[in-house]
C-alpha cells in the first residue's frame, strides 16, 4: 500500500497521573483503579496486560472519555480529558458497526461528521477500505460480515477519523485464534503506514509482546501498574517471532507476573 | 444456503426452511379449508341462514353492495379515521417514545402518567368522549389516539432503550454530539423495531375503530355491521368483517414493504 496523503500523521502523548477510579459511594464501593501513573510517547504502541477484571478496559473508557475518573489527571496532547472527543479513536471488543450503515459508509461518518466535502470523503474511505484488504466489501453491510471483518472496518473507520490517538479495547477478543493472529499481522502492517500512538488492551501474553513497543503490566483489582516491560524486537515484525527464545523468555516473564497476581488474589 | 429440500424429515425438522410452492400451497390451503367447512355446514342446512349465511349469499351481497357504491363510503370512512387517528399518534409517539427512551429525565416525568394510562381500557372514555366530542369523526379519532398512543410510546421507549451502549460510545468517539445521539444513533438503530411496533398498533388501531363505529358513528364498517344486526342481516356483517380483515392484510404487508425499503440492512 502506497503511502498517500491519508496515511495520516497526526500522533499525541497520553499522560496518565495518579489516576484512581471508584465505583459506588460508601461500604459497599469498588476501588477499581488504585494510582495509575504512566505516559505513552507519540507515535507509540503501548499494551496493557492484565487479568480480567484489574480494570484495565476502565482505564481505557477513561481516556477514551466514556467513563469519569475519581482523581487524577488525564491528558491527551497537552489537553485534559474530560468528555469524549474524535481525536480519540476507539475500537471496542464488541461489534460497534453502525448496522444501518454500509462498510463505506460507516468508514465514512467520522469525516463526515467532520464536515470534509464528499471528493475528499470517497478517497479517505477508499484509501483505509483498501488498507484494511476490504474494498470489496464496500457496499456491503456489516450484517453480511464476519467477525474479523466487522473488526477491521472498525479499524479503518477510526483510523480514517484522523484521530490523535488509537485506543483499542481487546478489539480482536471475541474472535478464534487463526483469525487474531491475521488480525495482529494487519494492525502491524497499518500501524506501520499510520504510527497513531495506540493503548491497546488485551489479556493475551503474546499478542501483547508481539505488537508492542512497551507492555505495562497490570495486577488484579484494585488495578495498579506492577511491571514496564520495554520489547525491543525490531519493527516490522511477523508470526514468527513468538518462536524466538526471546520472546518466549519475555512471555515467561509477564506470565510469572500475572501468576503472583493471581497468587495475591487468593 | 441450501435450498430447502422436500422430504419428511425435512419438513418435520424443527426450525427447517420449507420450499417457498408449499409455503404458497399451505397459505392457499387454510382458506380452502376454511371456505369449505363454511359451505358444508350452511349448504347442508345444519344452521339456519339466518344466523349464518351461505358463502354465495355474502358474495351477492358484497357484489351488490360494491355496485351501489355503499362498501365503497364505508370502507374510505373507516380508513380515514384509521388513518388520521395513527397518522397523529405516531408523529407524536415515535419522537417521544425515543426521548423517552434515551433521556432518564424524559422517562421518570412520563412514566407515572403512561403506566396510568395504558391500563386504562379505552372503551371505558367512550361515554366521556361522546359528551365531550359528540359522535362525530372527531371522537373516533380521539378514541384510537387514546387505546393506541400510549402502547406505542412504552413499546417505543423499550425499543431506544435497548440501542447498544457501545454503538454510542463508538458514535462518541467518532465526533458525535450528545445532542445528536437521539437523531443520529438511537433513530436508525431502533428504525427495524419502529415499524414493527407500527405495524402492530396498526392492528389495534382497527379494533378500537370498530368499538368506537360500533358506539356511535353514522359511518363506517363498524356502523352497518350494527345496522346489519337490527335487520338480521348476517351477511352483510360477514362482508364488513371480511373487508376488516382484508384491510388488515393489506396494511400489514404496507408495513413489511416500508420497513424492507426504509430498513433494508435488517433482516
Amino acid at each position: 500500500m502506497a503511502k498517500s496523503r491519508y496515511a495520516n500523521l497526526r500522533s499525541a502523548d497520553i499522560v496518565i497521573d495518579d489516576v484512581h477510579l471508584r465505583y459506588g459511594t460508601g461500604p459497599s464501593s469498588v476501588l477499581a483503579l488504585d494510582g495509575i501513573s504512566f505516559d505513552v510517547k507519540p507515535n507509540e504502541f503501548c499494551v496493557i496486560v492484565g487479568p480480567s477484571g484489574c480494570g484495565k478496559s476502565s482505564l481505557l473508557y477513561l481516556v477514551a472519555g466514556l467513563e469519569t475518573k475519581t482523581a487524577g489527571t488525564i491528558t491527551v496532547n497537552g489537553k485534559p480529558v474530560s468528555d469524549p472527543g474524535p481525536e480519540r479513536g476507539m475500537v471496542f471488543q464488541a461489534y460497534t458497526l453502525f448496522p444501518w450503515l454500509t462498510v463505506a459508509k460507516n468508514v465514512e461518518y467520522g469525516p463526515k461528521r467532520k464536515g470534509y466535502p464528499a471528493a475528499e470523503r470517497k478517497d479517505i474511505v477508499d484509501h483505509f477500505l483498501a488498507e484494511v484488504g476490504l474494498s470489496k466489501f464496500a457496499d456491503h453491510y456489516p450484517s453480511q460480515l464476519s467477525g474479523g471483518m466487522k473488526q477491521r472496518v472498525a479499524i479503518a473507520r477510526a483510523l480514517a477519523n484522523d484521530p490523535m490517538v488509537l485506543l483499542m479495547d481487546e478489539p480482536f477478543g471475541a474472535l478464534d485464534s487463526q483469525t487474531r493472529h491475521t488480525m495482529q499481522g494487519l494492525l502491524l502492517r497499518v500501524w506501520e503506514h499510520s504510527k497513531k500512538t495506540v493503548l491497546f488492551v488485551t489479556h493475551d501474553i503474546e499478542e501483547a509482546i508481539l505488537l508492542a513497543d512497551r507492555v505495562l503490566v497490570m495486577s488484579g483489582r484494585p488495578g495498579q501498574i506492577k511491571k514496564e516491560i520495554t520489547i525491543n524486537f525490531d519493527r516490522p515484525r511477523n508470526m514468527d517471532l513468538v518462536l524466538e527464545p526471546d520472546f518466549i523468555s519475555t512471555k515467561r516473564e509477564i506470565l510469572e507476573l500475572l501468576k503472583d497476581t493471581d497468587d495475591d488474589e487468593h | 444456503m441450501k435450498s430447502p429440500s422436500f422430504s419428511f424429515r425435512a419438513i418435520t425438522t424443527p426450525f427447517e426452511q420449507i420450499p417457498k410452492w408449499m409455503i404458497v400451497f399451505l397459505g392457499v390451503a387454510i382458506w380452502v379449508v376454511v371456505i369449505a367447512s363454511w359451505s358444508a355446514i350452511t349448504y347442508s342446512g345444519m344452521i339456519t341462514e339466518t344466523f349464518l349465511p351461505t358463502p354465495d349469499m355474502v358474495v351477492s351481497r358484497t357484489l351488490k353492495y360494491i355496485q351501489n357504491g355503499v362498501l365503497w363510503e364505508h370502507t374510505s370512512a373507516s380508513v380515514q379515521v384509521v388513518f388520521i387517528g395513527f397518522v397523529l399518534s405516531s408523529v407524536v409517539s415515535v419522537p417521544l417514545g425515543l426521548f423517552m427512551g434515551t433521556y432518564r429525565i424524559v422517562q421518570a416525568f412520563l412514566d407515572p402518567l403512561v403506566n396510568f394510562m395504558r391500563y386504562l381500557p379505552v372503551t371505558s372514555f367512550v361515554p366521556l368522549f361522546i359528551l365531550w366530542i359528540g359522535i362525530g369523526i372527531e371522537q373516533r379519532v380521539t378514541v384510537i389516539i387514546f387505546g393506541i398512543f400510549f402502547q406505542q410510546l412504552v413499546m417505543l421507549a423499550d425499543t431506544a432503550r435497548s440501542v447498544p451502549r457501545d454503538l454510542v460510545n463508538a458514535a462518541y468517539t467518532l465526533g458525535t454530539s450528545r445532542a445528536h445521539t437521539v437523531f443520529h444513533i438511537v433513530l436508525p438503530a431502533s428504525l427495524p423495531n419502529i415499524f414493527d411496533i407500527l405495524r402492530v398498533t396498526m392492528g389495534w388501531a382497527w379494533t378500537y375503530l370498530v368499538v368506537a363505529e360500533l358506539v356511535a358513528a353514522r359511518s363506517g364498517l363498524g356502523y352497518i355491521s350494527l345496522k346489519a344486526m337490527r335487520g338480521f342481516q348476517v351477511d352483510v356483517i360477514f362482508m364488513a368483517i371480511a373487508m376488516i380483515g382484508i384491510l388488515g392484510l393489506i396494511t400489514d404487508q404496507g408495513f413489511r414493504l416500508l420497513r424492507k425499503y426504509a430498513a433494508p440492512w435488517a433482516l
